[in-house]
């Protein structure tokens, strides 16, 4: 049976490749790498779910129905890193559009000169 | 696991320049020389922990090291909740490269970026850096894998951009840093993968169970380009001479330096997680013939580059391809048996190469920083004249065209032979490309020399005078290095190269050194 979520997944990334590779803009490809770093992550958390399953929280819970805590944790590194590298991009397409004055692809490129 | 002196070494050499690097600031306040002398020290503590490391896993074997214990549950059993260090010979032996290398690096910029406003936060992202590499080497967890990717890039994108603040060194490391993320997610999925079929995380553990299905051949897929991406090989190879170009000197040797870690993850992942369990060459030559791709494509770009830096960029490419054929000809052996015929000596003569890449590329970029920090000029057509200059950068130069270019006695003939001999039992084709590679990496440092150092005195450049000790002691040691290497090359590889070429091929000595 294939699960919902994983469509929703393959939707999400390929929105996201999208936006890397057709969108001119630079903050669209900062866009679109996020929604592909929220594809992954809503992969990795599919892969811990188990329907009507508690959180790997309590010590005492019944044990066949809990959901899997490790891509819990995973998740939540990986956010953490998605927000720095979104936090450096966004500062690094300030930066080139403080030095340049756009944020389209076809001129910011400069280093071809 | 009793916790000896010993097995504590690798946590240390990470925590220590982690905690470090993020107490620079504070040290900052001091005054330019305390934080160098500081930066030092703390690198210089690394690269004896490395070396420590090294010794110990050769004289004892695999270390693992396990962060965290096991959590027991009410029926008795014990949740393996950890994440684990399994250092065996072919991550020690280039976590203590990757250490020197930064530490050489930094030494130079001392001087190099002398004057270019407050550093502070670029030795921060240095010591992170340092500490990411080294775990990144030592870990023997996929995720944590991950997780010291992105540590080593976010702090790479930030040396890139961060001590020019133009926007060509901004547009730089935001294409860089768009690969690295997209790389690192990627990877990510791939991971995922694995772990929805496996349930485990640690290298060895996914190794074992491996059942190499449609889903694992998908995350192998995944993994490998996204590796691929970030070493820059060549179908992906866009970034790097603009990310090597625009970056000061010191940061693209550092740069040098996490290309092979991920070529590293790349040759973990080929041999220790996947390995045994391929179902043929398939893989194996794959990575030739990304090899062959990188190694032409890149020195035929090098050919037509006017600024010393990107030319030097593009050479490095292709030095990334002979490292590839070397490991990819010895992942064919292994599935077809001639490992002892000359799949040994394949992967012997990629690793040997990564380590002496490491070494002259270093080398050849803090030239590179000497000419434009003594000329302000990057481009060639400029240059001229200047080896009565600079008579240390000269030889500094000489020596490590000599070595890229494969001529005896630099290190670079050592491992580029063990190629050639080896890699021509599978087919003399790929031996005479590798050849054709070299001959015409020489013609073009031959030109570069030409245009740089010899010709008449541009008086502009008149009594310009050598660099500064600093640069000179940095560059010294790695032309020292460099002919060592070259003159003692069955040292090296019998003492370090034989035992993480042997550590590599034996999947199951890897798998056995954690469960």
């Amino acid at each position: 049976m294939i699960d919902i979520h994983y469509i929703a997944v393959i939707l999400l990334l390929s929105i996201g490749f999208y936006g890397i590779l057709f969108k001119r803009n630079l903050i669209k490809t900062i866009i679109g790498l996020s929604i592909i770093e929220y594809a992954v992550n809503l992969f990795l958390i599919t892969l811990a779910y188990v329907d009507g399953g508690v959180a790997a929280i309590y010590t005492l819970a019944p044990h066949e129905n809990m959901v899997f805590p490790v891509p819990h944790a995973l998740v939540l590194t990986s956010i953490v890193i998605g927000l720095a590298t979104t936090a450096l991009m966004l500062g690094l397409a300030v930066n080139i559009y403080q030095k340049y004055d756009t944020l389209d692809t076809q001129f910011v490129r400069r280093l071809k000169e | 696991m009793s916790a000896s002196v010993p097995t504590n070494y690798p946590i240390f050499a990470i925590i220590i320049p982690l905690i470090a690097g993020f107490a620079a600031p504070i040290i900052g306040v001091f005054g330019s020389k305390i934080r160098n002398i500081y930066v030092t020290v703390v690198l210089g503590i690394q690269l004896i922990l490395t070396g420590l490391v090294l010794n110990t896993v050769l004289s004892e074997g695999i270390i693992s090291y396990a962060i965290g214990h096991g959590v027991p549950v009410p029926s008795g059993l014990e949740v393996p909740v950890r994440v684990v260090f399994e250092v065996d010979a072919i991550g020690a032996f280039f976590g203590l490269f990757a250490i020197l290398s930064i530490f050489l690096a930094s030494i130079y910029s001392f001087s190099y970026l002398e004057g270019k406003g407050n550093l502070t936060g670029f030795y921060t992202l240095v010591l992170v850096m340092a500490a990411g590499s080294i775990g990144f080497a030592y870990t023997g967890d996929l995720f944590n894998l991950f997780v010291f990717l992105e540590v080593t890039s976010i702090s790479a994108v930030g040396l890139v951009a961060y001590p020019k603040r133009d926007g060509l060194s901004a547009e730089a490391a935001f294409k860089f840093l768009v690969i690295s993320v997209l790389g690192g997610l990627v990877y990510l999925f791939g991971v995922g993968i694995l772990y929805g079929q496996y349930d485990v995380l640690s290298i060895a553990a996914v190794a074992e169970r491996m059942q190499f299905g449609i889903a694992d051949k998908l995350a192998l897929i995944s993994i490998f380009s996204a590796l691929a991406m970030k070493l820059g090989s060549v179908p992906m190879h866009m970034w790097v001479p603009d990310a090597y170009g625009e970056s000061p000197a010191p940061v693209s040797m550092m740069m040098v330096v996490i290309s092979q870690l991920s070529l590293y993850g790349l040759v973990r992942i080929s041999f220790s997680l996947y390995g045994l369990n391929l179902d043929g060459t398939t893989l194996g030559w794959i990575i030739v013939v990304l090899g062959l791709l990188t190694m032409f494509v890149g020195v035929t770009m090098a050919l037509i580059q006017k600024k010393l830096k990107r030319l030097m960029a593009y050479c490095a490419i292709s030095q990334i391809g002979y490292i590839l054929l070397g490991v990819g000809a010895g992942l064919i052996a292994l599935k077809t048996g001639a490992i002892a015929e000359y799949g040994l000596k394949a992967i012997e003569g990629g690793l040997f190469h990564m380590v002496n890449d490491v070494i002259y590329m270093g080398l050849l970029f803090l030239t590179a920083g000497a000419l434009i920090y003594k000329t302000k000029e990057r481009s060639l057509n400029e240059l001229g004249g200047l080896a009565r200059e600079m008579p240390v950068t000269v030889i500094a130069f000489i020596v490590g065209a000599g070595a890229i270019s494969g001529i005896p006695p630099f290190n670079g003939f050592a491992s580029k032979f063990l190629i050639y001999e080896s890699v021509y039992k599978i087919n003399p084709f790929l031996t005479a490309v590798a050849m054709l590679v070299s001959v015409m990496t020489l013609a073009i440092f031959v030109k570069v020399f030409q245009s740089a150092f010899l010709g008449p005195e541009i008086t502009e450049y008149k009594g310009v005078g050598e660099v500064p000790t600093k640069m000179k002691i940095s560059m010294v040691i790695l032309s020292v290095l460099i002919i060592l290497f070259g003159l003692f090359p069955n040292l090296i590889v019998n003492e370090f190269v034989e035992p993480a070429a042997m550590a590599l091929v034996d999947q199951a000595k890897y798998i056995g050194g954690m469960l």
